[in-house]
Formats: structure tokens, sequence, C-alpha cells
């Protein structure tokens, strides 16, 4: 029961930390994520009387879980997750957003969505079993998100005796092969989700390590990027000119800064015109601010009365992105439909969306052993691969690796609005191409 | 009183957003990309909390505009009257246009019938798809939460629905990033939630931050009820109370407005904004589970009614 002390501090809550878990349904992923909501108060009696009673007609003794996370009439009927949950709780410090995905590999497009918004993924595995091919696959796809900070939850820790040496060699090996890909941080705690060990308590059973429980460090992790090493970008959503008696000139642009801080008085050039102006005022939502960041939603205005209109983007005229016409990128296919070589397509970036053409698919990725494969020619549902995109119009386009907002697009099919794949801008995502080659090819880059 | 801090405590970071500042950019930034991608949104209005919260965010992200939408009210014809008087007059306020699709017109018509455990919930979803196609509206906005419901939390932000307004769960358009798909072939439309993300918790204590006055009876106050299926409803001309079921003045309030057939009050001494805060974090049941009998009619009652068409 929560006592009124607890509550005030949950009610003061400041901050959002959204996340993602990744993991096969027998690493205990639903266990882990029952017991976060659970001890956090997040299951409440209805919902919980309502799986008690599923359960029951399924003829089962106890009260399944998944079920709480499980919402669609198919992902019950089969007891597997198909789809991507979006699950909410608080603590006293902290409120998140759990993306809750499904780990098999079909579903590689639902992990993809998943890990698009988090800050942070945890990647689960069975510490009987160590690193896996799964295992692989989640922090390949954590690494080609830039999620920027990654847990490894090192599971079931009590079936090993809650010994240490399991624990070090299963961390060692992760983070070194994480790193090798390029994820920036990477925590690794010693878990059993079943008996509770240090996901919310403590664990009494492993003297041994000192660092945090789950919880607690989803409670600290720093939720914003350093905005001073970034790019300022802020695409144009919708311009605001009200025409009433009160406001006859007032000509607002509209949109939700991507990246970095904008502050009035900047001189600001507009993309892809190239036009030059100076920020006027920033309204933000009713309250004029001289300096607004990522990722609020603003208003801006600006000195001269330059065409700028939705599709732009403002940004500082000394920092300023290059348009181009030719995207190379990494995406991962997302439709049922293949995409080819040749396909016209649509491509939405920030707010603009333009016509395209795939000129060429290099290579396609496989995540199992994280070989290529050279000239696949199409890419099917789940693959990843690099395309080389030609577009109707210049894209001001950042490196994924700089923005994961204005270096991320999607590919629609222009025929019926089908997203097809979700794309990231630049070279490659790994920090250090050359450091992993791919085992059945040791003269392999790394940039697939 | 309640205030919540705009400035993260602890991080050390002075641009960390507070979780009501993140939600509330969210969906500004949501009901922007509609207005600058859609011919004829609507907003769903229904003068309960989650669509008076939509609206002021609407009226925040366009300001010092207007708000480029019209609203959309199905009237299942057992409202009540506070919540329909708060629905007028805020219309009135902000100069919006209001269509109303009436299930008692429909019903009068012979084109719904009344089904025998009297709640109209259900018949919602023919009035509304019909205005949907009447008007073509393109992007129809619905205060839904994820919190709400397990089939609620597998929606998406833009939910593609077909010329029949229908919802497959299965074949829903991966969500990447924040950049929404709004692609739609004619007579098909989007439904949009921009609070998707929000919990209950989250809105009221938006409403107080923001000041944003909701209908009474979202307050404890003193109310004609009577017991039905385990809830408080409130007697009228609806049909309640039946002859074995008795009338009693209790203090109560209303976590959700919805029809009066089906939506219960709870027992509550709540009269203030910070005091329905305090309830609600301590309450251990979820808003639908509480007050909702439709939601009780089957393991996927919520999901079944989505996909007829139901927001």
């Amino acid at each position: 029961m929560t006592t009124p002390i607890q509550l005030a501090e949950q009610l003061s809550a400041t901050t959002l930390l959204r996340f993602a878990t990744a993991g096969s349904v027998d690493d205990g992923k639903s266990t882990l994520v029952g017991r976060l909501l659970h001890d956090s108060k997040s299951v409440l009696t209805d919902q919980l009387e309502a799986v008690e009673d599923a359960s029951r007609k399924r003829g089962q003794e106890a009260p399944d879980l998944a079920l709480l996370t499980d919402g669609l009439r198919a992902e019950r009927e089969q007891g597997i997750t198909i789809d991507v949950a979006y699950r909410y709780f608080a603590t006293a410090r902290r409120r998140f957003i759990l993306a809750d995905t499904p780990g098999h590999v079909q579903y590689t497009r639902n992990m993809v969505t998943g890990a698009s918004t988090a800050e942070l993924a945890v990647v689960l595995v069975d510490a009987r079993n160590g690193v896996v091919e799964q295992t692989r696959r989640h922090a390949a796809v954590a690494a080609l998100l830039r999620v920027p900070h990654v847990v490894l939850a090192v599971n079931k820790m009590d079936l090993v005796d809650y010994a240490e040496p399991v624990f070090a060699a299963i961390a060692q090996e992760f983070t070194a092969y994480a790193a090798s890909l390029g994820v920036p941080e990477i925590t690794a705690i010693p878990i059993s989700a079943l008996a509770g060990d240090n996901v919310v308590e403590p664990s009494s059973h492993m003297d041994w390590y000192g660092g945090p429980t789950v919880l607690e460090h989803l409670e600290t992790v720093p939720v914003s990027h350093d905005l001073t090493g970034c790019h300022a970008r802020f695409p144009v959503q919708y311009v605001i000119r009200p025409q009433t008696p009160q406001h006859r000139d007032y000509r607002g642009y509209a949109g939700q800064i991507a990246a970095g801080a904008f502050r009035v008085g900047e001189p600001v050039t507009v993309l892809p015109s190239g036009r030059t102006s100076t920020i006027a005022a920033i309204d933000l939502l009713g309250t004029s601010v001289d300096t607004a960041w990522a990722p609020q939603s603003v208003t801006v205005r600006l000195t001269d009365d330059v065409d700028v209109s939705r599709g732009d983007l403002i940004a500082p005229s000394g920092d300023a992105p290059a348009v181009t016409q030719d995207v190379e990128a990494t995406v991962c296919h997302v439709a049922d439909r293949p995409l080819t070589v040749g396909q016209r397509v649509l491509i939405k970036h920030t707010t603009r969306t333009v016509k395209a053409i795939v000129k060429d698919i290099p290579s396609r990725l496989t995540l199992d052993d994280l070989s290529q494969h050279p000239a696949p020619g199409r890419l099917a549902a789940n693959d990843i691969g690099r395309v080389v995109v030609r577009t109707a119009e210049p894209l001001a386009l950042d490196a994924y690796a700089d923005s994961r907002r204005t270096g991320s697009f999607l590919l629609i099919d222009p025929a019926d609005g089908t997203t097809l794949s979700a794309g990231m801008a630049g070279a490659s995502f790994a920090a250090a191409p050359a450091r992993v080659a791919a085992p059945a090819d040791d003269d392999a880059e790394w940039d697939f | 009183m309640t205030t919540v801090a705009t400035v993260s405590e602890g991080t050390g970071n002075p641009y960390a957003l507070s979780h009501l500042d993140s939600l509330e950019s969210e969906a500004v930034h949501i009901f922007r990309e509609v207005a600058g991608e859609f011919e004829r949104p609507v907003i769903l209005f229904s003068g309960g909390k989650d669509s008076i919260l939509m609206l002021h965010l609407a009226l925040k992200a366009f300001a010092p505009a207007p708000v480029p939408f019209t609203l959309l009210h199905v009237d299942t014809g057992h409202n009540f009257p506070e919540v329909l008087e708060y629905r007028d007059r805020t219309v009135a306020e902000h100069g919006l246009r209001l269509h109303v699709a009436s299930v008692q017109e429909y019903i009068d018509a012979g084109k719904l019938r009344e089904r025998p455990d009297g709640t109209r919930n259900p018949l919602q979803t023919v009035p509304l798809t019909e205005a949907i196609q009447q008007h073509r509206f393109d992007a129809v906005f619905g205060g839904g939460r994820r919190d709400e419901e397990k089939a609620r939390a597998k929606e998406r932000v833009f939910s593609l629905r077909d010329e029949f307004s229908q919802w497959d769960p299965r074949r829903q358009r991966p969500e990447l990033w924040q950049l929404y798909n709004g692609r739609h072939a004619a007579g098909e439309h989007v439904r949009v939630f921009p609070i998707s993300n929000w919990t209950e918790l989250d809105v009221w204590q938006y409403i107080e931050r923001e000041g944003i006055e909701l209908p009474q009876i979202y307050f404890a106050h003193d109310r004609e009820v009577f017991s039905r299926s385990g809830m408080w409803l409130t007697a009228g001309d609806w049909g309640g109370p039946k002859e074995h079921e008795r009338t009693e003045t209790r203090q109560v309030r209303y976590r959700t407005v919805g029809d009066m057939s089906c939506t219960g009050a709870v027992d509550s001494d709540a009269t203030t904004l910070a005091a329905v805060i305090t309830e609600i974090a301590a309450s251990r049941l979820t808003e639908r589970g509480a007050t909702r009998a439709d939601d009780k009619m089957s393991e996927a009652a919520m999901e079944d009614r989505k996909r007829e068409g139901y927001f």
C-alpha cells in the first residue's frame, strides 16, 4: 500500500523515461515486466482479477502475467506477443513508458518500432544459456537504432546458484560485443525476475553485486542528451497566421524542436531554399521565451518575411545540414511485400514528404551472424539492409548517428500509403566499422 | 494545493523536460501534424475530461489562431445534463463548430434498436461512422489512452480505418520515431490519439496545472443513485431504477463521463482537483474497471467494439 509520503513523492515525479524490453519468451521477459508493473502498483485489482479469471478459464493454476500485456484476441489465443504494447508506470522518482516488444526474429520490425523512441533498452539473457544468437540480434537492433542506454539483465540467476563467475562471463562477453557495435553505455545486472532479485529490491543472494537494481537504474539514468554538442534543428510543421484584428501581422512557424536549442536573435537558414533570417521571437505554447530546446513544441517568428512552409527546416546559419537528393541509408523493411531496386516510393523525412526511387540495394544484413550479403536485389519483411535512394526534391538530412530525429525517415508506397521501410541515413551504424568481422567471411567489413 | 514542478530535480540536467511537458509537447506535435496533412479533421468531443484536455491542447497548439478543426459529439440520448451544458458553453466560448450525431434519432428512425440491457454505448458506432462518411472527415481525433484498456494499449497514434471504419489490429502500420504516416485512400480515414501516452493521473495533474474547468460531476456531490451490477447508476428517464432496485442519496463523483446507462459513479468526498488526484493515486481500481459496465461484457469487449468502428 502506498503511504502518504510515497504518494506525495510520486505526484511530484518529474521526468519521463521511454524504454523498451527485448528478449525471448523463455528468457522471462513477461515475468520481469509483470514484476515491474506489479511492484510499482501499476497492476490494479480489477486488471489482476481479469487475468486470474482468464487464467482459470484456460485451466492454468497460477495467474498468467503475460495476459496483462498480451491485449489482442490472437495473442491470447496463441500465447505469444505479436505486436508492441505500451505500458505505463510510475515510481516516486520518475514516470515510465515501456514499449513491450516481441522477441521473435520474425517480429524484428516491432522491436525496431519499440526501440525507435526508446532512450534505453533492456536485453534479457537466460543465465543458463548465456549470450545466444537472439541476444546478438537484440544488441544489433539497439545499436542500429542508436538507443543511448542498454541494460543487460542476466535473468534466472537463481537457477545457477547466484554464482558470480556465471554473471561475470556473460556480462563481459556481451559488453565486448555490444561495444564493438557502438552501443555507448551498457549496464549489466544479475537478476531473478521470478524470485525478485535485483529487479525492484536488492538481492540478499548476491552480496558480490554492488550495482543498482533494474528499477533503480531506470529511475536514475539520464533522459536528455547533452544539448551543447547537438546541431539545432527545427522542422516546420504548420504556419500559424491568425489574420484576426488583434494578430493581423502574426506569422509563426509551428513545430517541435528536433535537436539542440534555439535562441532569440540567432541567425538562421531555411532549407532547402537557403534563405537566411534571424529569430525574432519564440512562443512556447503561450509563453514568450528567449531559449527553447528539444523536444519542446514551439512557434518561431522570423525578422524577415521570407517564404517558409511545412516541410522546411530551420537551422542555425553557422550549422546547417547539407541538402541532398542522394540518400544512403540503412533500412529495416517493415512491410510484407518486398522493397526492390527501381521501385518508386515516397520518402517521409521530418515534416517533408517527397517522391523518390530506390536506385540500389548494395547489401543485406543477416542479424543471426551479422554477416552481409552483397546485392540482394530486394529486401523482404524484417530484413535490414543498405539502400541508395534518389529523391525528386532536395532533403536537409542529417546522419542518423548525429540526430535520431532528423536522420530518420520512412519509405512509403505511393499507391496505398503502406509504410514500407524505416530508414536511418548515413554510412553505417557502427561507431568502429572495422572492429567486427562476420564469422563466415573474415574480409567482410562492418559497413554492411 | 499540489504544484507540479516543471524543472527536473536531481538529474542535474537543466534541459530535461518534466513528464507533463514531454507529454504536452508530443500531443501538440500530433495536432499540428494532422493540421498540416489532412483536409477535414474533426475532434470527437463528449464533454468528458479527455476530450476537454484534447481541446485545451489544440487551443495551445494553434494559438493565437483559432483551432482549425470542428467538433463532433455522438450523443447517446442518455447524457448527463451538466455535461451537455458544459459542451455547448465551451463551443460558444471558443467560436467552434459542433456536429452532433444522435443515437436517439437513429432509434426513432428505426435504424438502431434499443438493447435489452439498456446500454447505448455500443450503439454509438453506427452514428459515428455514418457522420464520418457524411461529412467526409479524413482525420478523427479521439481521446483514447493506452493505459485505459489492454486492446487500446495496442493502438497506434495514427490508426488507419477502412471505409467501414474498421480496425484490424493485425494489419496496423508500424509507427516509428515521431514519423506519423497519415496516407489513406478516398473513403478511408485515420483515427488520431494525441493523448495515447497519458495516464489517468497525468490527465488530472495536467488539468490542475493548467487550471482547466471541468463539468461538476467529476467532483463529489450528493446524487440520487441505485446499485446495478456493482455500480452506482444515476436514476433517470433512461431506464432506471427498475422495480427491484432502490434509489438512495450518496456522495459520489464520476471518473469517466459516458452514457448514463453504463457509467457508474464512485463513492467519494473529493471536491477539489487536489483531492481527486490524491484519490486516484491511491485507487486500486482502473478507471474503466471501476465505472464502465460495457468493458466487462467479455475478455475482448473493447477489441471487438474497436474492430467495428468504435473509437
